[in-house]
């Protein structure tokens, strides 16, 4: 154990495996797919599949970073996708002025202007979702419902409330400065990279900087003892949840952004997966207990990553899916008790021999 | 009675953890027939021994001999198939599902594919006669008592393998005194029978009531191996802990030296306190500078009354008062701000989180009481830890291993640091030094008195009566979930016995 200490402490990382995964994704597109690492500018900005990666990945890493604070207390949440779909339906109805059983013209539709003042659609957004969170928080730590089973109400229900709010159509944005979250640069890099940072700073502070960290981290290890030694579990489980919300709306202003839509149907669809298999990967257990932020975030390029790689390659698009299985797989597989103990073996066979070399 | 003739011997037993020697050139051997204690302190090695027999741990060196003939013990279930039996402290089935489904579980017998349910139910009978027990096999494991449920998982183990050995770790620790005299019977009943029995626990007179031999493991050493008739008992400890009762003794000591002190003014009153279905209401007055000792057979309402003083429920009648003021809302969160605090009597499950390094479990209630903004600095919360880990000797090679690999007795102590480290008025302890080695305590037991020298109070709860009478400067009995009976002064274990079954 003590011979490599270096190599076990990157073993051990939670970050091992995330970057692990990612840098086999990356070494197989330098030999298959050379392009794949071009990076173009291209008029005031840079332009390639690698900002494409975490341009289209922004929403899901917001999703992941909220994911892994409900999933260290020992829950889930299933509505995420949902969220996602409100958020961008709220944002679509507030520029477009079409509340209500009005006529829905061309004109009005087409129009480049906005109904609502843009920092108020992102407030109502941010707004909408973290009651959503609230409202998952609230079932799971007062109600003591299930997570999977109080979340799944949210799930089902959401995108319907989205199309409740959008009356049932996808609607087009046409106001362009809303279009800027999804689709802008500053300094050449995407502006969701921006907001991706922001969050991630602003979760971590939340949880490194204050006992919120370790209070979650209790709870989802054991919620009892955690009571116990006068731990306001509720109180933190409602918190997790509040912000997965709360990052699921920053998720959906800019998906909604970015295809210039909302779609109470399709927006965020399936992300509530994506979102697990990113904390999965980030070393999180589905569990409970410790948790890392960061290689959340790595989870969710990894999937990206795998994602633009199989479209590189020219993989159709109905494929994608199966592909997808294919790295849910070997994730699992590198996750199981079996793999980690032929790791250690693997580990300990070495050391003993390099111990006697001294 | 027991041959001579050795079914298992274990020859130069080493094993070595990072940093840690567990097991240094252990012999030990079981006889055909015999029940041999497995006796010393936590970290003593006796369940590292256990782990090498029974295949979880691999010997770094040493022999192991079945019958004679030298095996190597690969996993838990290699060690099944070679007739070595194991059951464990605690309980692992499944409450939920019947009793004979718990015995048969793995290897149900089936009819065209589907479970043979009548073969099955006469299959868990008929193994829980061989052990004498007659129950209805049908019935959900969860209604039977722990003894039961023990007995199950005997029978269990027994089934389907050609057992020679029978380990039993601390089969008793949560059993009352009719339940231990059942498991005992079934004991013998096997013995008879010609299986060698392992028998680990921590309670003194079961061992000298039990076993034929006796084998001591101190700092993962072997001490010796004796002939129960020929150890007193004073020798056994002295034995274990490597030093003599003078420790003991030393607490009797200073519980009298503060003998005096301890009829200051009331710091808790509970007046009529109770929960419906529950505790009938309860009075108690709980002194300055006082340890109140609770008596009572498990389920007495013990630990509800713990609970309650606590704010793990809250109470549908009466009222508590600390310091003159009546307390409003019940919660533990509550109960800590208010200073007081509760070691809770499952230390797993209510206890320690496992996951966390000891560090982080020391500072967890303190860190509550603080809340989510004033978070400690990682040098406050080194420098506390450190603290708690020297005051009561937690060993452990750094403040950042995990909880969970800490041996039960410093589990106790990690948990009694984190009330510590909150500087509390009142410290309730539930069963403290339950599954501890002697030498453990007797450092707790000494914690509790200077504590209360220093001006706390201590509400002292344990199923062992001679440790309640040595600390307590007077005893509460509980009986059938309402106080029985108060005692202070001199009162011998006769009279708390009798008021505790009720024959007064």
């Amino acid at each position: 154990m003590k011979n490599y200490p270096l190599l076990n402490r990157i073993r051990e990382s939670r970050l091992f495996l995330p970057l692990g995964a990612l840098a086999v994704i990356l070494i197989f597109d330098a030999i298959y797919a050379p392009g794949f690492f071009n990076i173009a500018i291209q008029g005031d900005h840079l332009y390639g599949n690698l900002i494409d990666v975490v341009n289209n990945g922004a929403p899901l890493m917001l999703v992941a970073i909220g994911m892994t604070l409900v999933i260290a207390t020992g829950g889930v949440d299933l509505s995420v996708g949902a969220v996602i779909a409100i958020s961008a339906a709220m944002g679509a109805v507030l520029i477009n002025p079409a509340l209500g059983n009005q006529l829905i013209t061309n004109e009005i539709l087409t129009r480049d202007a906005t109904n609502t003042p843009l920092p108020i659609i992102i407030l109502a957004d941010l707004a909408a979702g973290t009651l959503c969170g609230l409202w998952n928080g609230f079932l799971v730590s007062r109600a003591r419902i299930q997570p999977m089973v109080a979340t799944l109400i949210l799930m089902v229900a959401g995108r319907g409330i989205a199309q409740l709010i959008t009356n049932g159509q996808i609607m087009t944005i046409y106001y362009t400065p809303y279009f800027w979250f999804g689709n802008g640069y500053i300094f050449g890099l995407p502006v969701s990279v921006y907001i991706v940072a922001i969050v991630f700073i602003l979760a971590w502070i939340l949880v490194r900087k204050t006992s919120i960290g370790l209070f979650i981290e209790s709870v989802g290890i054991n919620s009892k003892s955690s009571y116990y030694s006068g731990i306001d579990e509720k109180n933190v489980k409602l918190l997790a949840y509040a912000f997965c919300g709360f990052c699921a709306a920053i998720a959906g202003l800019i998906l909604s952004s970015y295809v210039h839509s909302a779609d109470g149907n399709n927006n965020g669809l399936n992300y509530e997966l994506d979102a697990i298999l990113a904390v999965v990967m980030g070393g999180t257990l589905m569990t409970g207990g410790r948790f890392s932020l960061f290689a959340s975030v790595i989870g969710a390029v990894v999937i990206w990553t795998f994602t633009l790689t199989v479209y590189t390659l020219g993989v159709p698009a109905n494929a994608l899916l199966a592909a997808k299985a294919v790295l849910v797989m070997v994730v699992i597989l590198l996750y199981s008790d079996y793999f980690r103990r032929f790791l250690n073996r693997f580990s300990e066979h070495k050391g003993p021999e390099h111990g006697r070399a001294n | 009675m027991a041959e001579n003739r050795n079914i298992l011997s274990m020859t130069g037993i080493t094993k070595t953890f990072p940093g840690v020697l567990a097991l240094d050139d252990v012999d030990f051997s079981l006889r055909k027939g015999e029940v041999h204690g497995l006796m010393g302190e936590n970290g003593a090695g006796k369940s590292t021994l256990i782990k090498v027999l029974t295949g979880v741990e691999q010997p770094d060196a040493g022999i192991i001999e079945l019958d004679g003939r030298s095996v190597h013990v690969r996993s838990p279930q290699h060690s099944q198939e070679l007739g070595i039996s194991t059951v464990y402290q605690e309980v692992n089935l499944c409450t939920n599902i019947s009793v004979a489904e718990n015995i048969v579980l793995g290897h149900e017998p089936h009819r065209f594919g589907v479970l043979a349910w009548k073969k099955m139910n006469a299959l868990a009978s008929q193994a829980l006669k061989r052990l004498e027990i007659d129950i209805d096999v049908a019935q959900p494991l969860g209604n039977y008592s722990l003894a039961i449920q023990q007995m199950v998982a005997i029978a269990r183990s027994l089934e389907f393998t050609s057992a020679k050995i029978l380990i039993l770790d601390e089969p008793t620790s949560s059993l009352d005194v009719n339940e231990t005299n059942l498991l005992f019977d079934v004991v013998r009943k096997l013995k008879s029978e010609g299986l060698g029995i392992i028998f680990i626990t921590h309670f003194l007179d079961q061992i000298y009531r039990i076993a034929d031999r006796i084998t001591v493991l101190r700092n993962g050493k072997l001490v010796d191996t004796y002939d129960t008739a020929s150890l007193p008992r004073v020798e056994l400890i002295a034995k274990m802990l490597g030093r003599s009762m003078t420790d003991l003794d030393a607490v009797s000591k200073s519980k009298v030296e503060h003998e005096q002190k301890a009829s200051g003014e009331c710091l808790l009153e509970a007046k009529g306190l109770g929960l419906k279905g529950s505790l009938e209401p309860v009075e108690l007055a709980l002194r300055v500078n006082e340890v109140l000792g609770l008596a009572g057979l498990l389920g007495s309402g013990r630990t509800e009354l713990a609970g309650l003083l606590f704010g793990v429920d809250t109470p549908d009648s009466g009222s508590l008062t600390l310091s003159g003021k009546t307390i409003q809302r019940f919660s533990p969160l509550e109960s800590l701000k208010n200073g007081i605090a509760l070691c809770p009597e499952d230390r797993k499950a209510e206890g320690i989180v496992g996951e966390l390094t000891i560090r982080e479990n020391i500072i967890l209630a303190l860190q509550a009481r603080y809340g989510w903004f004033k978070f400690l600095s990682a040098e406050k919360q080194n420098e506390i830890a450190q603290k708690y880990i020297q005051l009561l000797g937690i060993v452990t090679p750094s403040s950042e291993q995990l909880a969970k690999n800490l041996s039960g007795g410093n589990q106790q102590k990690l948990i009694l640091a984190r009330w510590l480290a909150t500087n509390p008025q009142v410290l309730i302890l539930d069963e403290p030094t339950r599954g501890i080695d002697v030498g453990a305590k007797a450092e707790i037991q000494k914690l509790v008195l200077d504590l209360a020298a220093q001006g706390k109070s201590c509400v002292f709860i344990s199923s062992e009566l001679e440790e309640v009478l040595r600390i307590s400067h007077r005893i509460v009995v509980m009986r059938d979930h309402k106080k029985a009976a108060e005692y202070s002064g001199d009162v011998n274990d006769q009279t708390i016995m009798q008021t505790m079954a009720g024959n007064l």
